[in-house]
């Protein structure tokens, strides 16, 4: 009895300092925002209450249309990518499958600068074509557009249909559709009959994720969409940094969060295994060279339309980071072009002898101890969690529900939860620098848990009991036993924390002030000024984030558990 | 009816099947038995056109199908694991192929219910396919693959999945619908039991050759060489050397033997293998004169319910004998095996 109760006092000393940190920094600033949304309701005049709501309408309108703009596009992409990786072997199948898993990572901020040093006004196609024909100024104006946002969301979400349909395609038992083949059915008719509907669970899951990924799309949308498009995210943002209408920013965040967390529900509803595991094989069947001609066609041209949708972007910024095109703002004369590391030795030096400006160097150095600092409280945090998640029975049911809600919760609504809830001193962001590492723990709890979890769920209580009668203590237990087997996910899931902190641009575009700004932060402030220099340490410093990302995917590519998928 | 001519196969640079030819009558069931990896599967995935061989072809009637696809050969399978489909009733999967011919509904209906008729699973359609036990499953694939009227059915390893008990029970429902319906069927199994209990036609297989074809009875009375013999456990191997031809006499470690049924001919100095098969062995109390009798030691002797099976060791050898009754453990007896039940066999 009384060890009973000593181990129940113990699991619930787990949940608290995880519960606690949720209660002070989500849950404290999700009330102050739905306090805050709810206060509007009631006051204004009647015709200022109505443009301010018909905004909130117009802004979910949009926001809607181009998640679900964007979904098809990535599902037509997509799609036959997943049937071509888990289908056929060709040459450069793995490098090409790592390179789509890559933009999936990248931080949005990073995104936007991909695509604008490829298609923006200083970028390799409007220069070229400048060149070529001789002209003053830049003939396409790609950027600002709709195209533009949804260009950018099928180049980071195609990875999720990737993996998730090419995933449950390799396992679809081929036995199943060649069983259709000899009762009658020609390929046709095995794809409507057998393959799809097998399919449509994982084709359905993955979408809602990619839909929801877009619904709450933030930097891109800010960075190429351009004044005339908004998300719920970006209108957030612009009505709480600069109208300061924190009420109406709220009540947004309240669509947004009541929205999502309806898609989420939706998405756990159908990527439910729903016939066990008899559509599965138990390997992933064999990959073949493509043969007919009509499979060679198709080959080729889905590498071709992700060769140039995935690594051209990439190459473009990391080629246009090393090369000098244009003059320098206020120089004039003969332009200096070709080969040049200035953008990233300027990185380092502070020319401008303003006060207000901040050398980029610090904003890497910022960067990595927050997402140091980040990865840690994460972990430690997610550790816990996990355990708690898998050690008690009755507390689970009540306070699960309490670590899945922040999964709804946008960065950018979590930005703004911080600066409602932290304005006094000592604990605003301004002198409480350590806030912005908290927002990007809690982006990040989520990815930890669900990293830890499964692989603490498939450890035998047996080893630990085995590990207990031949004389280790809890302590001795979990260091001999939990933590050798944990290692590679623990890994997984720092490098995780680690990565999504550095790229995280939500939150930080909130609490990041002008003196300690992140790389995002001071990426978008950057590009955003004009001058080639400004423009090419953007470059410089995306660069950097891009090869930080691509270690950190391999990494996370290599440790993972064979079979263990990643979303 | 189906003809099979040359086929040969390779996976991964080894060949899998070495120029396999045979025919399956109308009404015949052709039992392929070997061991696992024999490449048995692979040459119903080919005769199904799931795969494709390296050459040979098959004939359907006098008429070349080797090029035909899969969907339009007719042809019944029953997988291994039955691969029926999830997402699907029972009613659904049985119904499947006669879908798939564009039969009117009412059609459809019809012999979808006679086919579970057939397998005695009415009531079960509207069941899905998960929920469905070992047995259950195997008798809906069974009726999914017999539903469209298939001109030849397949069958691999079906009661492979099931219980000891439970295959007994099934051995004897398939051997009646088998009957049933007439239709030439190929049945592959790597389980002699089951082979032995449906097989008009037995063909073993082994290391992509087949080592023999006939009946079960002929099977039994003669097997090819010694792995048949083995593999089919029809009794004790013993190594020898022939001694003289006419009349045969085989020199083993056990002593001399002379063996009177003989299949063909044999040269002396052939290295040979006898075949001592627990039944026909004559315990007597008396110690050993003369060929075919030698001394043994008694390790165990069990009671099986009509006779006795002794474990007797002989030099290297140790071999199991049936006896009407018990003899002591530990003691020496004198086995010994008549000319005529003995047989001799191509080592291999």
């Amino acid at each position: 009895m009384k060890t009973n109760r000593g181990t129940n006092l113990w699991k619930a000393l787990l949940w608290l300092l995880p519960a606690a940190f949720l209660l002070v920094f989500f849950y404290q600033p999700l009330t102050a925002i739905l306090r805050l949304a709810f206060s509007m309701l009631p006051t204004g005049t009647g015709a200022e209450q109505g443009f301010q709501l018909s905004l909130v309408a117009n802004t979910f309108g949009f926001t809607l249309w181009q998640a679900a703009l964007s979904t098809l596009l990535t599902l037509v992409v997509g799609l036959p990518a997943a049937y071509l990786f888990s289908h056929f072997e060709f040459a450069g199948r793995k490098f090409l499958r790592l390179v789509a898993l890559l933009p999936f990572i990248l931080p949005t901020v990073v995104t936007a600068v991909c695509f604008n040093s490829l298609l923006g006004p200083r970028g390799w196609l409007n220069l070229g074509l400048m060149a070529l024909f001789n002209l003053s100024e830049p003939p396409m104006r790609m950027l600002d557009s709709l195209p533009a946002i949804l260009l950018a969301h099928v180049f980071y979400n195609s990875s999720v249909i990737i993996r998730i349909v090419g995933g449950a395609w390799s396992r679809l038992d081929r036995k199943l559709t060649q069983a259709a083949q000899m009762l009658g059915a020609n390929a046709w008719r095995v794809f409507w009959e057998v393959t799809l509907p097998l399919l449509l669970p994982a084709i359905g899951g993955a979408s809602l994720l990619v839909f929801l990924f877009d619904f709450t799309s933030f930097g891109v949308v800010l960075m190429l969409g351009g004044p005339r498009f908004a998300t719920l995210e970006v209108e957030i943002y612009t009505q709480a940094l600069y109208l300061f209408n924190l009420p109406l920013a709220g009540l947004l965040s309240v669509v947004q969060l009541a929205f999502t967390l309806l898609v989420a529900w939706l998405y756990n509803r159908i990527s439910l295994p729903r016939y066990g595991k008899a559509a599965l094989s138990a390997e992933r069947a064999n990959l073949r060279r493509p043969k007919t001609r009509a499979e060679k066609a198709f080959t080729l041209t889905v590498v071709l339309v992700l060769v140039t949708l995935m690594l051209l972007p990439l190459l473009s910024l990391v080629s246009r980071s090393v090369v000098s095109l244009e003059a320098d703002r206020g120089a004039r004369g003969e332009v200096q072009t070709g080969f040049t590391l200035r953008y990233y030795r300027e990185l380092f030096r502070n020319t401008s002898g303003s006060i207000f400006y901040v050398p980029p160097a610090a904003a890497v150095r910022n960067s990595l101890m927050y997402a140091g600092a980040a990865m840690l409280i994460a972990n430690l945090l997610g550790m816990l969690a996990a355990y708690a998640l898998h050690y008690s029975g009755r507390l689970r049911r009540w306070l699960e529900p309490l670590f899945i809600l922040p999964l709804g919760a946008s960065a950018v609504t979590l930005g703004l939860g911080f600066v409602i809830v932290f304005r006094r001193a000592p604990w605003n962001a301004l002198s409480f620098p350590m806030l912005i590492p908290f927002a990007h723990a809690l982006v990040a709890l989520p990815l930890v848990v669900r990293t830890l979890l499964p692989t603490l769920r498939g450890i035998p209580d047996s080893l630990r009991q085995a590990a207990g009668t031949l004389g280790a203590g809890w302590a001795r237990v979990f260091r001999e036993v939990d933590l050798p087997v944990m290692l590679r996910s623990l890994l997984v899931s720092m490098v995780f924390a680690f990565t999504v902190s550095l790229g995280e641009f939500g939150a930080s575009s909130f609490l990041s002030t002008g003196q300690n700004p992140t790389i995002p932060v001071a990426i978008y402030r950057y590009i955003s000024q004009p001058g080639a220099l400004n423009y090419g340490q953007a470059l410089a410093m995306s660069t950097i984030l891009l090869l930080v990302c691509a270690a950190g995917s391999l990494i996370i590519e290599k440790a993972r558990l064979p079979g263990e998928e990643l979303f | 009816m189906l003809e099979i001519r040359d086929i040969t196969k390779s996976y991964e640079g080894k060949l899998l099947l070495e120029g396999i030819s045979f025919t399956v009558r109308e009404g015949e069931t052709v039992c392929l038995l070997g061991e696992s990896g024999s490449g048995k599967s692979t040459l119903l995935r080919i005769i199904a056109g799931l795969e494709e061989a390296e050459s040979g072809s098959l004939w359907w009637d006098g008429e070349e199908i080797s090029s035909v696809p899969t969907h339009k050969r007719g042809f019944g399978l029953m997988f291994q694991d039955y691969a029926l489909f999830p997402h699907r009733s029972v009613q659904g999967n049985v119904a499947f192929g006669l879908r798939m011919q564009g039969l009117p509904v009412a059609e459809v209906q019809a012999r979808t219910r006679s086919a579970l008729e057939m397998v005695r699973m009415v009531g079960f359609e509207s069941r899905a396919v998960t929920e469905l036990s070992g047995g259950e499953q195997q008798r809906v694939a069974l009726a999914r693959a017999l539903a469209p009227d298939p001109r030849l059915l397949m069958l691999d390893e079906p009661l492979g999945a099931l219980d000891h008990a439970l295959r007994k029970q099934l051995i004897g429902e398939l051997r009646r619908i088998l009957h049933e319906s007439r239709k030439p069927a190929i049945y592959v199994t790597h389980d002699r039991e089951e082979a032995f209990g449906l097989a008009d036609t037995l063909m073993l297989l082994h290391e992509g050759k087949i080592v023999q074809t006939g009946s079960t009875a002929e099977l039994f009375g003669q097997p090819a060489n010694a792995w048949a013999a083995g593999f089919l456990g029809l009794g004790s191997l013993i190594s020898g050397v022939v001694l003289d031809a006419a009349p045969l006499r085989v020199g083993t470690a056990l002593g001399n033997f002379i063996v009177s049924a003989c299949a063909r001919e044999w040269q002396p100095g052939q290295e040979v293998q006898l075949l001592l098969r627990p039944q026909d062995a004559q315990v007597l109390h008396k110690p050993p004169e003369g060929a075919n009798q030698f001394t043994a030691q008694v390790l165990d002797c069990l009671f099986m319910g009509e006779t006795y099976q002794s474990e007797l060791r002989v030099g290297e050898y140790t071999l199991n004998i049936y006896t009407d009754s018990p003899i002591p453990v530990g003691t020496d007896v004198t086995v010994a095996f008549s000319p005529e039940k003995l047989s001799c066999l191509e080592a291999k």
